[in-house]
């Protein structure tokens, strides 16, 4: 029975939040239906346990895999496997989907039980995405997940929610169709197989790859979302509820970058190298753009949802330095970015719940009011900002980091964007929590409660376990991104000298 | 005497499930006259049953292994034919299953409705296995006439007498030109048999621009059938016209049996001149699904909707055809089949909305069917992401297999214009979700159900999200179906 449970692990997860799915369309009490979404959510985190307790640091191979053949005729596989890579976003999956349960418990009054159906399939839409080893199968829970995300936004959002909604799928799909078409060419032409792992051993044309490059970034640059496809994103933040927006900065927007890591890179190597300085240039130009939007902002949610599009920036900033810090710092701030973010989110929910505004200028002084809250937004704004002894610095550091080995000017000018960051954050929190009470409504804000306190303490652990002992994050992905580079690099056919910078600093 | 007798019966086992919708058809009629007109639901359960017993012949008829060309050379039972008769059974059951109620609450409830139904199938069935021009064209005009009159059913309508006016002229036109076409490919090739055509254009001199002409003028009136653009301009007012479960009816059999007959014509017949169809008929699938989703973009009546939907999926299936080669036939082959279901599951919930008035008909009317009608509500919802051709849903196991053979044939181009064209086809599927289950319900909706709108709708939910998870099973079927045409 264990053996079993080993060998089908993430068939479980997938299947987990499915079942409860199922479940709770039989369920009619609103109070029973969020009972049962929230131990749905929970036995999911617990599954997680033996997933990363029994997870192999040491190999780079994909782990807890299992593959049975699904559509013949196709060649298609349903396959599924982790690396260390794809392991610590199941893990963050599971947990924020526990928050957003958790943060929607008073807030969501309204067909509560499609609203937990919605977050259920999505779960279990995201974690296939991560876990898909089958090109096939990882478009459709890519695709499928575009469902549950549009109903949250458009259903339980907020007033401009049907253009937010429609915005959001249109844009995410117009790109994933173009990755499909790509998709297929790569099928035809690896000799029909949609096998991840057998596309990554396949060398294609350059001319191929810089075609079907461009096809998967559509999908993924969408995602992201990088500059200048970006302007779903604050739409589609503000207007979604808590639950929504939580899931979209934690975990929807950090598939682009996986895509990228996952796919591009060691499918089409020398198309990456050839699109790298472009994307390098739109990743700085994210940072700073973002970042200076973020300063124009008056709506909470807008501003972090720019802040959001600029910590992006960073992610694919490390990822298309192409060396072992830039990826690894790119991949541990997306963790932080899922972290940070979901938390800000979380931080908005709160108080929106209370007060029913989001404008910045609507707020002032509260921290007298609600030192709790004050608090827990305080070790959040300075995660965000990257402060050392939290999350956020290790990420950007390791960024500049790998972005400086790369090309110095990106990283100077990146850099720039951490100030801005420190500047826009701190500005915010002045803005909300200092100062005398300019609002009267303000005057008898409730601090948070047991259930929220409860929701945010994982998050804020994990800003400062990240921040203290990074390595327990490093650890888990180090091998799986040597592995990654090693590839990319002896997959390699063009471009000798670039080459052997990278072996130099795989070396270091 | 009985020995001749007995041959004869032996002759016509390949055409028993034709015989047998067409005796129920005439039994139909006669019944009718002994049924009173509270009662006459019997008679659709009756053709239903027919419909069963001529499925179940077919499946005989397919366990047997019979298949061939008989009653010289014009009726062809393989493979190809009885994949289509499968999808004509579903297509006219889950047409007589949404009708029945509807035609009663319509005041319309007739004998003839359900007749007319099962001859129009019977001449579906016919043109998927004719071997034969002739065959094809009787076929053609047997289904063509039954339907013509079915559009025109609520004869106290001017809408649906418009509709039945409008089709009529541009079928007849069409119906004009196709013989004038095959007339034209007899003069070059002597012959109006399918096989004896390929034959000859196979060792023929292909330079004689005659030929083309031919090709040219069946590419014509057979895209009026399917309603490919440019030839199209008759679906939106005929398929608004129509009674809504004849339109439901119209938009997946006759169009389904008109891409039999094309898949065997260009693809086996024609075969020769594949390089010059695949040309025009990339063509005509981009205008087709370009006009489909814009002119969609803008409707605000949901049959006028559906209408121009239905003229874009044609389109997609067009894509398969110019793709051609065995993988572009079946992915044809599938596409019809899981379109035709999606497409009676939509017009389903369309019909439920409908009351003895005009409601139900304007997408508005959905307003708020998630909160009064749940069930209503995510049948529509799944029907509308399967449309548009989200995972997982039979929808996009049919892009997917169209687009992966235009791919695999070279027409990369075709295809990137394809999904482009299906994301923007989201944006008024998702409208309906949108409607429903964003808007607030203006008014209390009373949706008129029944048990067999229910089964209808409960049939083709369940098929497309079966066929969404697990298409293995049709897909080989209908990759197994293509041998009589390749």
């Amino acid at each position: 029975m264990l053996n079993y449970m080993d060998t089908h692990l993430l068939s479980f997860l997938i299947l987990l939040p499915l079942a409860g799915a199922f479940i709770l369309l039989f369920i009619r009490d609103a109070g029973a239906v969020r009972r049962i979404a929230l131990v749905f959510s929970l036995a999911e985190l617990a599954l997680c346990i033996p997933l990363v307790a029994n997870f192999d640091t040491a190999t780079a191979i994909m782990q807890f895999a299992e593959s049975h053949e699904w559509i013949k005729a196709w060649d298609i596989y349903y396959k599924l496997g982790v690396d260390g890579i794809s392991v610590l976003f199941v893990a963050l999956t599971a947990l924020l989907t526990v928050i957003s349960i958790m943060v929607s418990w008073k807030a969501i009054q309204d067909r509560v039980r499609e609203f937990m159906i919605a977050m259920l399939v999505l779960e279990a839409a995201m974690i296939g995405v991560f876990t898909a080893l089958d090109l096939f199968l990882f478009y459709i829970f890519w695709e499928a997940m575009l469902i549950p995300m549009y109903l949250l936004i458009g259903v339980w959002g907020g007033p401009n929610r049907l253009y937010a909604a429609i915005k959001f799928f249109l844009y995410t799909l117009v790109g994933s169709v173009l990755m499909l078409i790509a998709i297929i060419a790569v099928y035809f032409a690896a000799g029909h197989t949609f096998d991840v792992l057998a596309i990554m051993n396949h060398k294609f044309s350059y001319t191929f790859q810089m075609w079907a490059f461009a096809a998967f970034f559509a999908a993924f640059a969408v995602k992201v979302p990088m500059f200048p496809v970006h302007t779903w994103l604050p739409d589609a933040h503000v207007e979604a509820p808590t639950a929504g927006s939580i899931i979209l900065a934690g975990i929807l927007i950090k598939m682009g970058a996986y895509g990228f890591l996952r796919f591009s890179l060691p499918f089409f190597p020398d198309a990456t190298l050839a699109w790298t300085p472009a994307i390098m240039v739109l990743s700085v130009i994210a940072i700073i753009y973002g970042a200076y939007m973020a300063f124009a902002q008056t709506d909470f949610k807008k501003l972090i949802a720019y802040s959001s599009v600029s910590h992006m920036g960073f992610v694919t900033l490390g990822i298309f330095a192409l060396n072992l810090q830039g990826m690894e710092g790119g991949i541990l701030q997306m963790l932080n970015h899922g972290v940070s973010t979901g938390a800000l989110f979380l931080a908005v929910g709160v108080i929106y719940e209370r007060t029913h505004t989001r404008l910045i200028a609507d707020y002032g002084g509260i921290a007298a009011r609600v030192p709790v809250y004050a608090t827990f937004l305080l070790v959040i704004t300075l995660s965000s900002i990257g402060l050392p002894g939290t999350n956020g610095f290790i990420g950007e550091f390791t960024i500049l980091l790998g972005a400086f080995l790369h090309s110095k000017p990106y990283a100077v000018i990146a850099s720039l964007g951490i100030i801005l960051g420190a500047g826009y954050m701190l500005w915010l929190y002045q803005r909300v929590a200092f100062g005398k009470i300019t609002n009267p409504h303000n005057e008898h804000l409730a601090d948070m409660n047991m259930r929220e306190v409860v929701a945010a303490l994982p998050l804020v652990a994990l800003v400062f376990i990240i921040g203290l002992y990074p390595n327990a994050a490093f650890g888990i992905m180090h091998v799986s991104v040597a592995n990654l580079i090693q590839h990319v690099n002896a997959k390699l056919q063009s471009a000798p000298e670039m080459t052997q910078m990278l072996s130099t600093v795989i070396g270091k | 005497m009985s020995i001749l007798l007995q041959q004869f019966m032996q002759s016509l086992v390949p055409i028993y499930p034709e015989a047998v919708v067409i005796t129920v058809a005439l039994m139909v009629l006669l019944l009718d006259f002994f049924v009173d007109k509270d009662s006459k639901s019997l008679l659709g359960w009756f053709s239903l049953a027919g419909i069963v017993i001529a499925a179940f012949a077919t499946f005989r008829l397919m366990g047997a292994g019979v298949s061939g060309s008989f009653f010289s050379g014009t009726f062809n039972l393989d493979p190809f034919s009885i994949f289509f008769k499968f999808v004509f059974f579903i297509a006219c059951g889950l047409g007589i299953l949404v009708s029945i109620n509807y035609l009663k609450s319509q005041n319309i409830h007739r004998g003839e409705y359900y007749s007319l139904m099962l001859f129009a199938t019977s001449g579906m069935m016919l043109m998927a296995s004719a071997a034969d021009l002739i065959t094809l064209y009787l076929g053609l005009e047997l289904m063509a006439m039954s339907i013509y009159i079915l559009a025109g059913f609520m004869r106290h309508d001017n809408r649906s007498n418009e509709a039945a006016i409008k089709y009529l002229l541009l079928g007849a036109f069409s119906s004009g030109i196709m013989l004038y076409g095959m007339s034209l490919l007899y003069g070059i090739t002597g012959t109006t048999n399918l096989s004896e055509i390929l034959a000859f254009l196979r060792t023929a001199d292909l330079n004689n621009p005659v030929i083309y002409l031919a090709m040219i003028m069946l590419v014509v009136s057979f895209g009026f059938k399917v309603a490919a653009v440019p030839f199209h301009m008759w679906v939106p007012d005929v398929y608004e016209g129509a009674p809504t479960p004849v339109t439901a009816f119209m938009s997946a059999g006759p169009k389904v049996a008109g891409f039999a007959v094309l898949l065997r014509v260009f693809l086996y017949s024609l075969e020769p001149l594949h390089a010059h169809s695949t040309a025009i008929i990339s063509g005509l699938a981009l205008l087709t699904m370009a006009v489909g989703n814009i002119m969609a973009l803008s409707q605000t009546n949901i049959k006028r909707m559906l209408a121009y939907s239905s003229i874009a999926h044609a389109g997609y299936a067009l894509v398969g055809l110019a793709a051609g080669g065995p993988e572009g036939a079946a992915s044809v082959m599938l596409y019809v089949c899981i379109y035709a279901l999606m497409n009676m599951g939509a017009f389903g919930v369309v019909i439920m909305l409908r009351k003895a008035g005009e409601r139900g008909e304007e997408i508005a009317d959905f307003a708020g069917l998630g909160k009064t009608n749940k069930t209503a509500a995510f049948l529509m919802l799944i029907f509308m992401f399967s449309l548009t051709g989200i995972p997982p849903t039979a929808g996009f196991i049919g892009k997917f297999y169209i687009f992966k053979s235009a791919v695999q044939s070279g027409l990369v181009w075709l295809a990137v214009a394809g999904v482009i064209f299906s994301s923007i086809s989201a944006y008024f599927y998702l409208r309906v979700i949108m409607v429903m289950y964003m808007k607030e319900p203006k008014e209390s909706i009373e949706l008129t159900t029944s048990p067999s709108l229910a089964l209808a709708l409960a049939i083709s939910v369940t098929a497309v999200i079966y066929i969404g998870v697990l298409p293995s099973e049709l897909l080989d079927y209908a990759r197994a179906s293509i041998t009589g045409i390749m």
